[in-house]
């Protein structure tokens, strides 16, 4: 029963798209079952997490065909960790988007590709296999690309050919680096790859692949000089769509750096160096892009950015403190991330705008929906004892030690800023006087809809303030879990020795 | 062979990238394409180029007598091919829908997310 756990979460979803496929023209149907089957796989993410939690790493091989041979599905304690979150706020997006998205854009498979989405991700997590990878990726974009322009508006259309080249783009040199990686050592299994990589003399060579990597990977976390494609795109499809995309789907980009630069190309100096400065120069432009902007959703667009840049800066510190901080920060994100595109989903209900400069008002007519608001807002500032604040104290602690003076710097500027961006958008609509705006015609708004789904849209919104409320006052939790996590991390030791040095025994201890 | 092989992935690159540079719709999706083949040839060209010996090990042998073909190259081509044709389909139909929509194949002009508040 457990020996093939790790692929349930990836059996499950793609169970779920198909038979959502058989509902192709009912949509009430799709509804029921893409939630139902939502809380199903956060219960099998649960058992995955728990199991691999007492049990360590877990690996599954296609076709028992031994490693290095054949593909690998690998679960150690962040790969679950991530199917985790994934399953949460999928379950949240899919129980917001039932309500929000309008029925137009449901009766083209909406809930279909949805899950298609849910299990690229699952599965890029998952692999140990780094030209499976490139597949997963594949999946995940191909299905983005049909939500993203789902319903064919002007801007969307606008915003998916920018998303899209950037994405394919990306596509494209990961699928070269593999190329150059694969020539190099002769191998697609991740651990083997580790093995070989740390073996090859000539290190330019290697330097090379591993910044073809950064930039393919950099595109998809929207890194500092590649992130142009992110804030152009992400405020353009329904706000549901948006939520999955900028709780997962950079992070599936960090993710990659993560595993990559701390399993297969570690310890270089030149490298970190190299992630160390991108992730300030992110931190400054995303923080200052997202000062000027006036759409709600732009302003968050590129607050993902910012916030990408302490991701990527735990990473370039590279101390067990500092990549702690990193996978508190990334749990810490994907869950407020996707609250908070589905917020600026329900302030466009409300009053069928997200211009900050038109909205206002919010407290007198909504007081109770505001204090919900305010959760997940003041979490991402990080004001203690709010979730984003401990991940900041492990980065700075970490920064202290390595003496980076100014990576410190940037990560108490961006804060400042994140603050400040906050503060204005809290100001400007929830407390400044309400603006009349002319009545949209034909758009539901928010008192119209039946109570189901108001229910539907408010209810993932409490699910995923809880569970950031969780992560900041049970923060000794989550710390124990990233400190695992990063002990893993450091020690790529582990991670080889539990692919490689277990050919006797599936599902073998380490 | 390996020499000629390098020289048309290198130029097969650097039109792909010219190519997505420009401004035209249809030359973006044209340089897309050329870069996804120069990427499958490259693949290629990395699995080593040997001519004329199969990865069959003889029956009264336990090994490889001498240097072979990899497969594992080829499956990898097959599969990035079999995506990007996936990708590049959905790319030109794309393209035809924003043409309609925005009614100019100019990306300097398809501005308007830019412009909204």
């Amino acid at each position: 029963m457990t020996q093939q756990l790790v692929l349930y979460p990836l059996l499950l979803q793609m169970f779920l798209s198909i038979l959502l496929m058989f509902c192709w023209r009912r949509i009430s149907w799709q509804r029921v079952v893409s939630i139902v089957g939502s809380i199903i796989n956060v219960g099998v993410s649960i058992w995955l997490f728990s199991y691999i939690w007492e049990n360590g790493t877990q690996i599954v091989q296609a076709g028992n065909w031994k490693p290095p041979f054949g593909i690998i599905f690998v679960a150690d304690t962040l790969s679950a960790t991530l199917v985790l979150l994934t399953a949460i706020s999928g379950l949240a997006v899919s129980s917001f988007s039932s309500a929000s998205v309008v029925s137009a854009r449901l009766k083209f498979g909406y809930f279909p590709i949805f899950h298609f989405l849910l299990l690229g991700l699952n599965g890029a997590f998952l692999t140990g296999d780094i030209f499976n990878l490139y597949v997963w990726f594949e999946i995940i974009i191909i299905s983005s690309f049909v939500l993203i322009t789902l319903g064919g508006e002007k801007a969307q259309l606008e915003g998916a050919v920018k998303y899209f080249t950037l994405n394919i783009l990306a596509s494209m040199i990961f699928l070269t680096a593999i190329a150059v990686l694969y020539g190099l050592t002769g191998s697609l299994n991740m651990a083997d790859l580790a093995i070989k990589v740390a073996a090859i003399e000539n290190r330019g060579l290697v330097e090379i692949t591993a910044i073809l990597f950064l930039v393919a990977f950099g595109i998809k976390a929207a890194v500092f000089p590649l992130y142009f494609w992110l804030p152009d795109s992400y405020h353009t499809p329904p706000s549901a769509v948006a939520a999955i995309f900028g709780g997962l789907l950079t992070k599936v980009g960090v993710y990659a750096l993560i595993r990559v630069f701390t399993l297969i190309f570690v310890g270089d100096l030149f490298l970190l160096n190299v992630i160390l400065i991108l992730a300030v120069l992110t931190l400054f432009s995303g923080g200052l892009g997202a000062l000027v902007q006036n759409n709600l959703r732009k302003v968050f667009s590129y607050l993902i950015i910012c916030h990408i840049g302490y991701m990527i800066a735990g990473l370039g510190l590279f101390t067990e403190v500092a990549i702690a901080g990193t996978i508190f920060y990334l749990i810490h994100d994907i869950i407020v991330k996707t609250n908070l595109f589905m917020v600026s989903g329900l302030i466009f209900r409300m009053r069928g705008t997200n211009s900050i400069r038109n909205l206002g008002g919010l407290y007198a007519d909504y007081p109770k929906l505001s204090l919900l608001i305010a959760i997940p807002l003041f979490s991402l500032v990080g004001i203690p004892p709010l979730s984003g604040f401990w991940p900041k104290i492990s980065l700075i602690i970490a920064g202290f030690e390595a003496e980076r003076w100014w990576v410190v710097g940037a990560i108490i500027f961006a804060s400042l800023i994140t603050l400040i961006i906050i503060a204005k958008v809290w100001a400007g609509v929830v407390w400044k006087e309400k603006i009349e705006l002319p009545k949209r015609l034909n758009f539901r708004y928010f008192d119209k809809l039946k109570s189901v789904r108001k229910v539907q849209m408010i209810a993932p919104m409490i699910f995923l303030s809880l569970i950031s409320l969780y992560i900041g006052f049970g923060a000794e939790h989550i710390q124990k879990v990233s400190s695992r996590i990063a002990n893993e991390l450091i020690d790529n030791q582990n991670y080889i020795d539990s692919v490689l040095g277990s050919e006797q025994n599936i599902g073998h201890e380490e | 062979m390996e020499v000629l092989l390098a020289i048309m992935i290198g130029v097969l690159y650097a039109a792909g990238i010219y190519m997505i540079l420009r401004r035209s719709l249809v030359k973006l999706i044209l340089g897309i394409i050329i870069l996804g083949n120069g990427a499958n040839l490259l693949i290629f060209l990395l699995g080593r180029v040997v001519k004329g010996s199969p990865p069959i090990i003889p029956a009264d042998s336990d090994v490889f007598q001498s240097i072979y073909a990899d497969p594992v190259p080829q499956a990898l081509i097959l599969t990035a091919i079999v995506i990007s044709f996936g990708l590049q389909s959905f790319a030109i139909i794309l393209v035809k829908r924003a043409y309609k929509v925005v009614k100019t194949d100019d990306l300097d002009e398809m501005n308007a997310i830019d412009k909204d508040s």
